[in-house]
C-alpha cells in the first residue's frame, strides 16, 4: 500500500515526460525562483520564512508546470491521465531531483517532510529493483541529496557500484560521487570497486580517469592501495598536468594507508618538482612532506632539493603578479605556505640546509606587506619556520618581533593566528615571548572566546617566579569576567602556578581563596584537599586563615569548595577565630553563637552538597571541644541529624551522638586538633625540587597514614564493642579504616594504593623510554608520571625533547626534564615529570613526541601510549 | 589534512556535507549540528577560528569558517594546516562556485547539490589541496559538463530507447501496479461503463 502512493507521486511530473522539455522547464523554474533570491537573502525569518518562499513560487509555477504536491486524491487523477497520455511516447515515472527538492522545501512541518521523504525512498528502491538503467542515476542523485539531509540511504550502495560500471560519463559521475559518499573503507563492495577502478584508471578518458581517481584518494582502503598501486604510478608520469596531479595526491593518500608504498612514489619527486604548474607543484610538495614526516631515510634524501624549493620559492616571490594564482595580491600563497612548511622539516636541526634557507626567509620576511590575510600566512609560515630551524640569530628577532607587530593587528584573525605561533615558541625561546607579555595580557580582555583561549593559555605558559604576583593579579581580574567555558580552565591554572611559584605560603592561601570565592563552582574537587593541606601545613597562619575564612563564609555559602574548606578549618581552628589576635589589621568580634549559627546555617541549606553537609557536622562535633561554652546546642543539632535521610549524614551523627552519651569522657583526646600532616602534593617553590618531591611521595606518603589508621582502629573497636544496645546502624563500608576516615576527615586517609608496573613505552637503536606511575594517596585524580629515558647505545643521544599530550578532559603539567642529554652506555638517564590531572576517571591516553639527535641524524618519532595500565586512571 | 567540509544556512540545514574521515551516518548528523551551534553563537566581527566539537577529534582539530549572506562555509581541519591559508581557500571556492552558477546563492547550493561536489572535488581531494587556480577549476567543470550534455544528446538515444521499450513491456506494467489500486479502480471504471 505504501509503495503504491509513493507510485502516485512520480507520475505528476507526467508533462515533464519529454526530456527535451524536462531541460527547458528546469531552468526558467531556477530563474524564476532568483528574483525571489534577493527576499530570501534578505530576510528568511525560519520556518515560516520558508513556507513563504515555497507558497510563492507554488502559485507562479502553478499554471504551467506540474503543480507541487496536492491531495493523494487529484494525484492519482494526475497519475492516470499522465498514464494514458503518456503511454504512446515513452513513461518517464520518476520524479526529477530538482523536482524532489522542491517538494522538499514545500514540506511545512518535519513529519511532512520525512513521510515525503519515506514515500520518495521507497520509490527509488522499487526503481533499483526494477533496474532501469536510464533511471539510476537520476535516482541516486535524490538519495545522495535525502541522504545529506541525515536519512538513510546505505541500499544505494550497490547502484553506486552499477553506475560506476556504466559505460556513460553521466552515469560514472555520480556513481562515483555516490562512492565517496556512501561507501564505508570497510565495506564489502570495496572488492567490486576495484575492480571497475583499474579499468577506469588504465582505460578511461580523461574526465572519467580523474573521478577514479578522486574517489580512490577519498575512500581507498589499504587493500585498494596496494592493487592499484601500478595504475596510479602510471598516472604520474601522464604529461596532463590535470591528471598528474591528482595521481599524486592519490599517491599521498596511499602513503598514509600503506606506508611501504613510499619506496614506488619517492623516485618521482624529483622529476616533478621540475614541474612548472602550480596544481602539481603543490602536490609534490604535499608528497614530499608526507614522505618527510613518514622517514629520516626520505628526509636525508629530499634535503638535497633545499636549494631547488628555494628556487622556486624565490622566483614565486619576485616575479609579479599573475592574474591566475594571485590571491588579493600575493602570488599564490597557498603553494608558498605548502614550500615553507616542508623547509622547515628539512631545515630542522640541520645546519647546511638551514643556511640555505637563511637568505629567502630573510628576503620572504621583509619583502612580503603585511595587512592581507594571504600575506599574513605567507608572514605566518616564515616566522615559524624561521623559529623552527637553525637560522641566523638576527632573523630570529625578526621573527618574533613580526609577531609582536601581529599581535596588535586590527584583524581578529591574524591576532588569534599570532597568539597561536608564540604559544608554540614558548617552550623553545621563553624570553623572547616573554617580552610581549603586556600585550598578551591585553588580549585577555578580547570579547572573542576563540582568543581569549588562545590568551589565557599564553599568558599561564608565562608565569614564573618573577612575575607571579602581577601576573595572578591579571588572571584573577580575567577570572571574575571570563566566560563560563574557560573558568574552569583558568582557575585550575590560577592553582596550579601557584603551587608552584608561590612567594610565601600567605600568599598562596589568599591566591587558592580568591579563585574559590570567585570561581567556586569551577574548580576541581582537589582543590579543597590542597588548601585544608596547605592551611593544616602552615601553622603560624591558622588563625588568619580561619578568620578569612569565616568571614568569606559568612558572605555567602554558596561556593561549595570554599564552604567546605572553611567548615573544616573552622572546625578545626576555631578556638583561634575567638581568640584576640593582634598582628590582624582587622579585629574580628566573633561570638561562638554566631559561629555555630553559620555552620547550622550551612547545615540547612538547601544549596549544601551531602558532603558540604559532613564537613559542617563534623566541625561541629570539633567545636564542642574548642569552645568553652555549653554543648548543648551542638549535642541537639547532632540529634537531629540521627534521623537525616541521608545515610552517611545520620551514620555520622549517630556516632557523635554515641561519642556524647557514652564516650564522653573520650571525646576531647578523639577530637584533639589534627596533628601537622606533610603535604601530599608537591608543593616546593621551585621546579627541580618539585620533580624530587613528587619522587619521594611514594615512600613518603604511607607513614603519615599508618599510625592513624591505627588509631583508628582502636577508636573502631571502642565505638562496636559495648554497641550492642546502642541504636547507631551497623556500618555500611566493610572496611573499618573507610568509614572513620570520613569520620574526622582526614585529608590522606585512603590507603595507599598497589604500585603500578612499570611500561615501556619506547625503544629504538638502544634508547628506551621507560614510564613509571605515582597515584598520590590523597589527590585520586592525580597522576605522576615519571619518563625515564636511557641509552645503552655507543653514541650520545643529545638535544633530547619529550613532549606530551593528552586528550581534553585531562590536565597535563609537563616538569623540566633533568637534562637533555643522555651519554652512550648506560650513562645517567634522563627524567622528566608528567603531573596529569584526571577528575573525570576517564581511560587514559597519552601522545609522546620525542625529538633527539642520535648517530648525527635528528629522530623524530610521535606515537600514543593506549596501553597504560587501568591503575593509573581508576 | 582537511577532515571535513560542510556547508549550512543560516537556520542549519545542510547544503553541502563532505568528510574525508569516514564517520557513521548518524555521528556525520549530529556533527553537522554540533558545528552548527558552534557557528551559530558567533558574531560577525570575531575571528573565524574555534576549536572542534568533542566529536570531530577535539582540540587537535578546528573549525575555520566564513560566513557569506545565508551560508557558513566551515572547514574542519588539523593542526597541519595554515589557519589563514584555509580561510583563503574557502574564498577560492566560494568565488569559483559563484563563476559556475553566475552570481551564485543559497538556491543555487540547494538545486545543484551534485554540481556544487563536482566543483568541490576539483578544488580540494582527499583532505588536500588539489588546485586553487580558479581559470582552470571553471575550465574543468565547463568540459566536464559538455561531455555530460553530449551523453544527454543523440549517444544516449540507445540506451533511451532500450530502456522505453522495457516500459511498453506489457507483463512488466501489471506488476508494478499495486493490487490495492485496482481494486478501488475496478469498479470504478466498470460503473463508468
Amino acid at each position: 500500500m505504501h509503495e503504491e502512493v509513493s507510485r502516485g507521486t512520480p507520475d505528476l511530473s507526467y508533462c515533464l515526460a519529454d526530456p527535451m522539455r524536462i531541460r527547458r522547464a528546469s531552468f526558467p523554474k531556477l530563474q524564476s525562483l532568483r528574483p525571489e533570491v534577493s527576499g530570501f537573502k534578505k530576510a528568511e525569518p525560519g520556518g515560516p520564512g520558508r513556507a513563504g518562499s515555497h507558497g510563492g513560487g507554488g502559485e507562479r509555477e502553478g499554471p504551467d508546470e506540474a503543480p507541487t504536491p496536492a491531495r493523494p486524491g487529484t494525484r492519482k487523477c494526475w497519475g492516470e491521465r499522465s498514464g494514458v497520455e503518456t503511454e504512446s511516447r515513452m513513461v518517464v515515472t520518476s520524479l526529477k531531483l530538482q523536482d524532489l527538492i522542491q517538494e522538499i522545501r514545500g514540506a511545512k512541518t518535519q513529519a511532512q517532510e520525512r513521510e515525503l521523504i519515506q514515500k520518495e525512498c521507497a520509490h527509488i528502491r522499487a526503481s533499483f529493483r526494477d533496474g532501469d538503467p536510464l533511471q539510476r542515476h537520476r535516482q541516486l542523485a535524490k538519495l545522495l541529496y535525502v541522504h545529506m539531509l541525515g536519512y538513510p540511504a546505505h541500499f544505494g550502495q550497490m547502484e553506486c557500484l552499477k553506475l560506476i560500471a556504466s559505460p556513460r560519463f553521466t552515469d560514472k559521475r555520480v556513481g562515483y560521487l555516490g562512492a565517496m559518499l556512501l561507501l564505508d573503507e570497510r565495506h564489502d563492495a570495496h572488492l567490486l570497486i576495484t575492480n571497475s577502478i583499474k579499468n577506469d584508471l588504465s582505460q578511461g578518458i580523461q574526465p572519467v580517469q580523474g573521478l577514479a581517481l578522486c574517489t580512490l584518494s577519498t575512500m581507498g582502503s589499504a587493500e585498494m592501495c596496494r592493487d592499484l598501486t601500478t595504475e596510479v604510478e602510471k598516472l604520474l608520469l601522464q604529461p596532463s598536468p590535470y591528471l598528474r596531479k591528482k595521481a599524486i595526491l592519490t599517491a599521498v593518500h596511499m602513503i598514509r594507508k600503506v606506508p611501504e608504498l613510499s619506496n614506488v612514489f619517492l623516485p618521482h619527486c624529483a622529476q616533478l618538482l621540475h614541474e612548472r604548474h602550480h596544481g602539481v607543484l603543490l602536490g609534490t610538495i604535499t608528497l614530499i612532506t608526507e614522505l618527510c614526516e613518514r622517514s629520516p631515510a626520505a628526509l636525508r634524501h629530499f634535503r638535497k632539493v633545499v636549494p631547488q624549493l628555494v628556487q622556486i620559492l624565490r622566483t614565486l616571490v619576485t616575479t609579479g603578479y599573475s592574474i591566475e594564482h594571485s590571491i588579493s595580491g600575493v602570488s599564490d600563497p597557498f603553494l608558498q605556505v605548502q614550500i615553507l612548511r616542508l623547509l622547515r622539516i628539512l631545515g630542522r636541526n640541520h645546519e647546511e640546509s638551514s643556511e640555505t634557507m637563511n637568505d629567502l626567509l630573510a628576503q620572504v620576511a621583509t619583502n612580503t606587506d603585511t595587512g592581507r590575510n594571504a600575506s599574513n600566512a605567507v608572514l605566518f609560515e616564515t616566522v615559524l619556520t624561521i623559529m623552527d630551524i637553525r637560522s641566523a640569530a638576527g632573523l630570529r628577532v625578526l621573527a618574533v618581533n613580526i609577531l609582536g607587530r601581529f599581535l596588535l593587528n586590527s584583524d581578529k584573525n591574524t591576532r588569534y593566528v599570532a597568539l597561536m605561533s608564540l604559544l608554540r615558541l614558548v617552550q623553545s625561546d621563553h624570553s623572547a615571548v616573554q617580552r610581549h607579555r603586556p600585550t598578551v595580557v591585553e588580549c585577555l580582555r578580547e570579547t572573542d572566546v576563540s582568543l581569549s583561549r588562545r590568551a589565557l593559555e599564553l599568558s599561564l605558559a608565562l608565569v614564573n617566579s618573577s612575575n607571579i604576583q602581577a601576573m595572578t593579579q591579571e588572571l584573577q581580574a580575567f577570572l571574575e569576567s571570563c566566560p563560563p567555558d574557560l573558568r574552569a580552565d583558568c582557575a585550575s591554572g590560577i592553582l596550579l602556578a601557584a603551587e608552584r611559584f608561590a612567594p610565601t605560603k600567605r600568599w598562596h592561601i589568599d591566591t587558592i581563596l580568591h579563585v574559590l570565592t570567585t570561581a567556586g563552582s569551577h574548580v576541581r574537587d582537589d582543590a579543597v584537599a590542597n588548601l585544608t593541606q596547605l592551611i593544616g601545613g602552615a601553622q603560624e597562619l591558622h588563625s588568619y586563615s580561619v578568620r578569612r575564612l569565616y568571614s568569606a563564609l559568612a558572605e555567602d555559602i554558596s561556593q561549595q569548595p570554599l564552604v567546605q574548606v572553611a567548615a573544616w578549618c573552622i572546625g578545626e581552628y576555631g578556638d583561634l577565630l575567638l581568640e584576640w589576635s593582634s598582628e590582624e589589621t582587622e579585629p574580628l568580634q566573633v561570638e561562638e553563637e554566631e559561629v555555630l549559627a553559620l555552620l547550622e546555617k550551612v547545615l540547612q541549606s538547601h544549596m549544601s552538597l551531602p558532603a558540604t553537609r559532613g564537613y559542617a557536622l563534623t566541625a561541629l562535633m570539633k567545636l564542642s571541644t574548642r569552645f568553652h561554652g555549653d554543648n548543648n546546642h551542638i549535642r541537639q543539632v547532632v540529634s537531629i541529624y540521627g534521623s537525616c535521610l541521608d545515610v552517611e549524614l545520620q551514620q555520622r551523627a549517630v556516632e557523635y551522638n554515641t561519642l556524647f552519651r557514652k564516650y564522653d569522657h573520650m571525646r576531647a583526646a578523639i577530637l584533639e586538633k589534627m596533628p601537622l600532616v606533610e603535604r601530599g602534593g608537591p608543593q616546593a617553590d621551585e621546579e627541580g625540587k618539585e620533580s624530587k618531591a613528587a619522587a619521594q611521595l611514594s615512600e613518603a606518603a604511607p607513614v603519615p597514614t599508618e599510625p592513624q589508621a591505627s588509631k583508628l582502629l582502636d577508636l573502631l573497636d571502642l565505638l562496636d564493642g559495648p554497641s550492642g544496645n546502642a541504636q547507631h546502624p551497623p556500618p555500611l563500608d566493610p572496611s573499618p579504616a573507610g568509614t572513620l576516615a570520613h569520620l574526622l576527615d582526614l585529608p590522606c586517609a585512603p590507603p595507599s594504593p598497589a604500585p603500578i608496573p612499570n611500561l615501556k613505552v619506547f625503544e629504538r637503536e638502544g634508547v628506551q623510554l621507560n614510564l613509571s606511575f605515582i597515584r598520590p594517596p590523597g589527590i585520586s585524580a592525580l597522576l605522576l608520571i615519571t619518563i625515564t629515558a636511557t641509552n645503552s647505545s655507543g653514541d650520545d643521544v643529545t638535544h633530547f625533547i619529550c613532549q606530551a599530550a593528552v586528550p581534553k578532559s585531562f590536565q597535563l603539567q609537563l616538569q623540566a626534564p633533568s637534562g637533555d642529554t643522555v651519554p652512550a652506555r648506560g650513562g645517567l638517564p634522563i627524567t622528566q615529570l608528567f603531573r596529569i590531572l584526571n577528575p573525570n576517571k576517564a581511560p587514559l591516553r597519552l601522545k609522546l613526541r620525542l625529538t633527539y639527535n642520535h648517530f648525527g641524524q635528528s629522530v623524530q618519532e610521535i606515537f600514543e601510549v593506549n596501553n597504560l595500565p587501568v591503575e593509573t586512571w581508576q | 589534512m582537511i577532515q571535513a567540509i560542510l556547508v549550512f544556512n543560516n537556520h542549519g540545514k545542510p547544503r553541502l556535507v563532505r568528510f574525508y574521515q569516514r564517520f557513521p551516518e548518524e555521528i556525520q548528523q549530529q556533527i553537522v549540528r554540533e558545528t552548527f551551534h558552534l557557528v551559530l553563537k558567533r558574531d560577525d566581527n570575531i575571528c573565524n577560528f574555534l576549536e572542534g566539537g568533542s566529536l570531530i577529534g577535539g582540540s587537535d582539530y578546528k573549525l575555520i569558517y566564513r560566513h557569506y549572506a545565508t551560508l557558513y562555509f566551515v572547514f574542519c581541519v588539523d593542526s597541519s594546516e595554515s589557519e589563514l591559508g584555509i580561510l583563503d581557500l574557502i574564498q577560492v571556492f566560494v568565488e569559483t562556485l559563484d563563476k559556475c552558477f553566475e552570481n551564485v546563492c543559497e538556491l543555487d547550493l540547494i538545486f545543484h547539490m551534485d554540481k556544487v561536489h563536482y566543483i568541490l572535488q576539483e578544488v580540494v581531494m582527499g583532505g588536500m589541496v588539489l588546485e586553487t587556480n580558479m581559470n582552470e577549476i571553471v575550465a574543468q567543470m565547463e568540459a566536464q559538463n559538455r561531455l555530460e550534455k553530449s551523453e544527454g544528446g543523440l549517444s544516449a538515444a540507445p540506451a533511451r530507447a532500450v530502456s522505453a521499450v522495457k516500459n511498453i513491456n506489457l507483463p512488466e506494467i501489471p506488476r508494478n501496479i499495486n493490487i490495492g489500486d485496482l481494486n478501488i479502480k475496478v469498479p470504478n471504471l466498470s460503473q463508468f461503463v
